[in-house]
């Protein structure tokens, strides 16, 4: 389980996230939803300390992080945590000079410290869930941007982290390519892979997520089941913006 | 056979002795030393302590701005005054060490600040601590990078190795000179040792070429057009 409490977070003098605190069960899917600027990337770069929350509590499993003002973390408190999670991000960012394997394999090889033998077989299994065991010894510059995804996506689960956060992961895909990596992320959320995306493709988040989290100027507006906020949203402030993700949808297609 | 053919002929044992023995060894430890120097003065100016920051920049201001023929001079004739007194080679090594990081310094500060920063969350996001992602994945990019301007700079210390016969270090151009006061033929000596740094800067110029088809091998954002 996942709690975030009280989070805060400012830079310089903008405060954008005003006490934020959220519950992730293990085995569910979180979408993180709201405007751009309303602090659902920044929320979720709290999670694995991709930003150091101003103030609050991060907890992933047993690990529990306490964030004051002033207060430095140990970097190491904070790689023990982030250990915890894996990331896929909106431009993909894979290691350009590593192979489609060797990429899977860093963490585990790197970090980890597996023998490269055994790393490699790890990383060939997680390809072959992500239906890219045919390009593992491709380099990323050859692959599309659906299939770095794809790669990216088994990079992040090599580990075995107790969550996979997910920023944008479809945003810099045309409708085509982003269909098999919503397709990927269905089938790990299915299996039980607890997950926490920030998005604003409707497909991904209603496809996937059975809790939504709706985040507008660092606060939380509206959360429930997706469902629920998806079909009858309470707040004013959330109908209107599910109503602009409905038409965006509409016109794509 | 032509007089400046035998000329020639006849000096260049001398001549390629002088490179072998002086002037290949003086620029590769040069260069090997100088790019560590400038590695460390690099990670120092992007990463190191404010104080550590200013004595970096004051260095690379230093060997930058005076002339490497006085540098040498400094090195070699006048450290003695304050009873620092190196042999001609060394004193060498030392001056080019020093002017090579200066100048690296810059090109490897340029190189790792040109990875984007999404690079090192990636490799922070999968466990990485920050000498891991340096070391697996920042510095492996940012060498593709800095290949061609340290190129530049390597070749040009190729040649700039001449300076070192004005401190008595019997390298090529020295041992030309030696020649040329035997023999009173300076315009033919000097064109042959002209020709023989331009053959060694074509070597590591090809050298280049295939350093950089290796690195270029993955593609991506600095695609190599042959």
């Amino acid at each position: 389980m996942i709690g975030l409490t009280n989070i805060e977070k400012r830079f310089g003098d903008n405060l954008v996230l005003k006490g934020v605190t959220v519950a992730i069960e293990e085995g569910s899917v979180t979408a993180l939803v709201g405007p751009s600027g309303g602090g659902k990337s920044t929320l979720l770069r709290c999670i694995n300390l991709l930003e150091i929350p101003t103030s609050g509590t991060v907890r992933i499993g047993d690990e529990t992080l306490e964030f004051r003002p002033g207060i430095k973390v140990a970097t190491r408190d904070i790689r023990r945590l982030r250990l915890q999670t894996g990331m896929v991000f909106q431009n993909f960012q894979l290691f350009p000079h590593r192979t489609a394997i060797e990429n899977v394999m860093e963490g585990l090889v790197t970090v980890l410290k597996w023998p490269v033998e055994r790393a490699r077989e790890r990383a060939m299994a997680l390809l072959e869930k992500v239906g890219m065991a045919h390009k593992a010894d491709a380099w990323p510059a050859t692959l599309s941007g659906g299939q770095q995804q794809r790669v990216a996506i088994a990079r992040a689960l090599a580990p075995s982290p107790k969550v996979l956060l997910c920023d944008e992961p479809t945003s810099a895909l045309d409708p085509e390519l982003a269909q098999e990596v919503v397709d990927v992320l269905g089938q790990l959320a299915s299996e039980g892979t607890t997950m926490v995306m920030a998005t604003h493709d409707l497909r991904l988040a209603s496809k996937i997520a059975q809790e939504v989290v709706f985040l507008d100027a660092g606060v939380v507006v509206e959360k429930g089941p997706a469902s629920v906020v998806f079909s009858t949203p309470e707040h004013q402030r959330t109908k209107r913006f599910i109503a602009t993700l409905k038409q965006e949808a509409g016109e794509s297609q | 056979m032509p007089h400046w053919l035998q000329l020639m002929l006849d000096s260049l044992p001398t001549l390629l002795w002088a490179a072998l023995i002086f002037t290949v060894p003086l620029t590769l430890l040069s260069f090997a030393f100088g790019l560590a120097a400038g590695l460390v003065t690099a990670l120092i100016r992007l990463f190191g302590p404010k104080p550590l920051v200013a004595v970096a920049r004051f260095y690379v201001w230093i060997f930058r701005g005076t002339p490497l023929l006085v540098q040498l001079f400094l090195i070699f004739y006048g450290l003695p005054s304050v009873g620092i007194l190196l042999d001609a080679f060394p004193a060498a090594l030392i001056g080019f060490t020093l002017n090579i990081g200066a100048y690296t310094s810059e090109i490897i500060r340029a190189a790792i600040g040109s990875v984007p920063k999404g690079q090192w969350e990636a490799a922070y996001s999968i466990g990485m601590s920050w000498s891991q992602a340096m070391r697996r994945t920042i510095l492996p990019q940012a060498g593709r990078v800095a290949v061609p301007p340290l190129s530049n700079t390597f070749i040009s210390l190729v040649k700039d190795t001449s300076l070192a016969a004005a401190i008595t270090v019997p390298e090529m151009f020295q041992a030309a000179q030696r020649i040329v006061a035997t023999t009173y033929e300076p315009l033919i000596l000097y064109v042959e040792a002209a020709a023989l740094y331009l053959a060694l800067s074509s070597v590591l110029s090809a050298l280049q070429t295939r350093l950089e088809a290796r690195l270029n091998r993955y593609g991506g954002f600095l695609e190599a057009r042959s």
